[in-house]
């Protein structure tokens, strides 16, 4: 993929992420931050099906956001064509890791597998 | 008219004479052929309000270590030649007045990100080779002026576009300067990207595809991180930092 | 052949934020900023997942996070995420050449356009909107 596109990936993920944790964020200030993080609060949360979709989204967003800021600045401190492809394949495999781990917790909650 | 009723103007000079202090020099001496690390050599030299680091190195050349390896040529800032690590910041010896430094010791390395060949004096192979990878030079095919045409037109509006970033000197200031290449040896470089700028910004030029290929790449433009170092050293004004931006715009779709 | 030493700054040329500038800053800021809100992206995806053990499991979460150490880390997130939001757009307005100056003839002093007073303010408004973020997160959760 060449480079000018996954840089608009970068900066379209990150933009579409400070709105989406925004609201993330007020969520938790609507009932009172402690309130808000108790079990039946967040159970709630998750059972309530466009915010369990908004936060897949968000783990989508900021995984690929995030590994891919990594990816930048590991390329960037040591080059060669073996730790290049290590990098770039191990940041996708982190990606994916991570939005798999996510989206099971997601997945199980909002179903009420809990 | 006698001598003794002619008044003779006596000439008085409105300069003031500045007078003569001292300062120490540290430069670091290295030769990779013979040294396993580099050292540091301490001169005192005098110098006076208009002296630029470049004369208190020829000092130290002349009477005290004329081992001492610089390169150096126009001293008046147009020929790119002189570009060192003056006080842990790259500036261009001859362009840098002692007195504007305040320090009483001036300490004086070769620029990094540059091979040493010896003490000051640093190899700009990696710098002319990632110049010449962006094309330096018009890309037009038209090849012959047209019969009837005197010249290719350019309005002083179209020069605006672009002059700026022709100053360039190649001094490799900004090379030194930039956060990035101080760790990723396969950067292009705000240099070479200034420069593939001046030419994408030539109305004579038809190469910007060209160009906009070959720094797409996992290690051209989008490794620059407006930092703006290149542009707080560059000492004729190119400000690299604006054209690689600009630059930038046509890859993302923000221009053109 | 032998190797070249290619004379690089290294990492300690990178990092350090000091010779040019509040722009160079903001470039280190940025970089750790962005590192930190990637571990804590990691640790936050694990510490939810404890809702999975139930009721108790995520007792014992709320157990560790809500502390004042974990308010005192949690309010550090907030100025990493607003400091690294806010500058991310002055970045990223900035790499599409937005609020970079006009080209045109320099002449000395030649002090470089791009480095404006735009920009400087941009970054220092975002330090201080993630100070003020930070003491809105410790008023917030401190208060109840």
């Amino acid at each position: 993929m060449r480079e000018s596109v996954i840089m608009k990936i970068h900066y379209g993920t990150a933009l579409a992420s400070v709105a989406l944790v925004a609201v993330h964020i007020l969520f938790r200030l609507t009932q009172g931050f402690s309130e808000s993080l108790q079990y039946e609060s967040v159970i709630a949360n998750y059972e309530f099906l466009p915010y369990a979709g908004m936060l897949e989204i968000i783990l989508i967003l900021l995984s690929i956001h995030g590994f891919n800021g990594l990816r930048v600045i590991l390329l960037e401190l040591k080059q060669g064509p073996t730790f290049e492809k290590s990098v770039t394949y191990g940041c996708i495999a982190a990606m994916a890791l991570i939005i798999l781990y996510g989206s099971r917790t997601i997945l199980m909650t909002s179903m009420g597998m809990v | 008219m006698t001598s003794e009723g002619l008044q003779i103007s006596k000439e008085e000079s409105g300069v003031m004479v500045s007078p003569t202090k001292t300062i120490t020099l540290r430069i670091s001496r290295y030769n990779p052929k013979i040294n396993n690390e580099s050292k540091f050599d301490e001169f005192k030299i005098p110098y006076q309000r208009w002296t630029t680091v470049l004369d208190a190195i020829l000092e130290v050349k002349k009477h005290l270590d004329h081992s001492v390896a610089v390169r150096y040529s126009c001293r008046q800032a147009s020929c790119g030649s002189c570009g060192m690590k003056i006080n842990g910041r790259p500036a261009l010896a001859c362009f840098t007045k002692i007195s504007d430094l305040n320090s009483d010791v001036i300490t004086i390395e070769p620029m990094n990100n540059f091979p040493i060949i010896r003490d000051l004096a640093v190899s700009f192979e990696r710098m002319f080779s990632t110049h010449k990878k962006i094309k330096p030079y018009i890309i037009n095919e038209v090849s012959e002026i047209n019969p009837g045409t005197k010249e290719f037109l350019q309005t002083p509006e179209d020069v605006e576009k672009y002059i700026q970033f022709s100053s360039c000197i190649k001094c490799g200031l900004c090379n030194s300067a930039c956060p990035t290449m101080a760790t990723d040896s396969l950067f292009i470089g705000p240099q070479a990207l200034a420069q593939a700028y001046r030419y994408v910004a030539d109305n004579r030029d038809k190469g910007k595809d060209d160009r906009l290929k070959i720094i797409d790449d996992s290690h051209g433009i989008f490794r620059c991180h407006f930092a703006g170092s290149c542009s707080q050293v560059c000492p004729k004004g190119v400000d690299p930092a604006m054209g690689i931006q600009l630059l930038r715009g046509y890859l993302l779709g923000f221009r053109d | 052949m032998a190797k070249v030493d290619e004379n690089k700054e290294g990492i300690k040329g990178m990092i350090n934020p000091t010779r040019y500038g509040i722009e160079r800053f903001a470039y280190l800021l940025m970089r750790l900023t962005g590192l930190g809100l990637l571990a804590y992206f990691v640790a936050h995806i694990y510490e939810t997942s404890n809702i999975l053990r139930g009721k108790v499991g995520w007792q014992e979460f709320l157990a560790i996070t809500q502390t004042p150490e974990g308010h005192i880390i949690l309010a550090i997130v907030i100025g990493m995420s607003v400091f690294h939001t806010v500058n991310g757009i002055r970045v990223m307005l900035g790499h599409g050449g937005i609020g970079v100056g006009k080209p045109a003839r320099p002449d000395y002093p030649y002090a470089p356009q791009s480095q404006n007073a735009r920009h400087k303010i941009a970054i220092y408004s975002s330090i201080v909107l993630a100070a003020l973020a930070m003491m809105y997160g410790l008023a917030v959760m401190f208060g109840e």
